[in-house]
């Protein structure tokens, strides 16, 4: 029990982010992702509701398999853990990866 | 997606003769199209845009193995091919280490998400160190072939 105590004492800030470019999660957008992950202290975790991997490992990440529309759970846990989640939300939500979105939906 | 249903193993080539990573790429490519893999015709362009691809960013991840890849109109089918090499190629790898497995790629441009599927198959094998070091120890095909179906078939592998 004193790890889960451990744990409690640390700020742990969870998001979902939905992949908005049209060719998902690929290779260049997944290293910008990690990039931006190891930015920051805090441990991070992605999940796809099957797969659960660690944010910094640029291997890890491309087994999400993350097509446009794909929901993720980012969870971080550390002293900077609401920072990285504000940043991972903008680089996917907002800014896309900076690649272009569908058409049409 | 398992790898084995897109790897083309008769095209494997054990031990590549290239010595640099462009000659590594057009070999690995002239392999799947002597295996009747690709568009007539349509070889050299892939090489060139699976190198420029890689100009762009290395897909050398680190940890000895880089995954050349490019989306391409003249592909209707995801279709990949492994190269291995004992002296080691310079990727210019993230971690600055030479590359001794080479998983060269070529997705449909008009399906990105069968190109998504394709490379979780890829990495679901070579994020784990066990697979990695077995590969490189592989020296013949079948071993490959035997190696990669029993890591799909596996799921605790």
């Amino acid at each position: 029990m004193q790890a889960e105590e451990d744990t409690l004492e640390k700020d742990t800030y969870e998001v979902e982010l939905e992949i908005k470019n049209s060719e998902g999660l690929h290779m260049r957008p997944a290293m910008m992702f990690v990039d931006a992950a190891n930015r920051f202290e805090s441990e991070i975790n992605v999940s796809n509701g099957d797969t659960n991997v660690n944010g910094k490992s640029i291997m890890q990440i491309s087994m999400l398999a993350a097509t446009c529309g794909t929901k993720l759970k980012v969870t971080a846990r550390g002293p900077d853990a609401r920072e990285a989640v504000a940043a991972l939300q903008k680089l996917v939500e907002e800014k896309h990866f900076d690649e272009p979105k569908p058409k049409k939906k | 997606m398992k790898l084995r249903d897109f790897v083309c193993f008769e095209a494997t080539i054990t031990e590549l003769q290239a010595s640099d990573r462009d000659g590594v790429i057009e070999e690995l490519v002239a392999s799947l199209d002597k295996a009747g893999k690709l568009r007539k015709g349509k070889s050299k362009d892939i090489s060139r845009e699976v190198i420029k691809r890689e100009n762009e960013a290395s897909t050398g991840l680190g940890k000895g193995v880089a995954v050349p890849h490019v989306k391409h109109k003249d592909v209707k089918q995801v279709v990949a091919v492994i190269g291995q090499t004992s002296a080691g190629i310079d990727f210019s790898a993230l971690d600055k280490q030479p590359v001794y497995s080479v998983i060269l790629l070529i997705s449909p441009s008009e399906d990105p998400d069968k190109h998504l599927q394709a490379m979780e198959a890829v990495f679901k094998h070579l994020q784990k160190e066990r697979f990695r070091k077995f590969l490189r120890q592989c020296s013949r095909k079948e071993q490959i072939e035997d190696l990669i179906t029993e890591a799909d078939e596996e799921p605790s592998w």
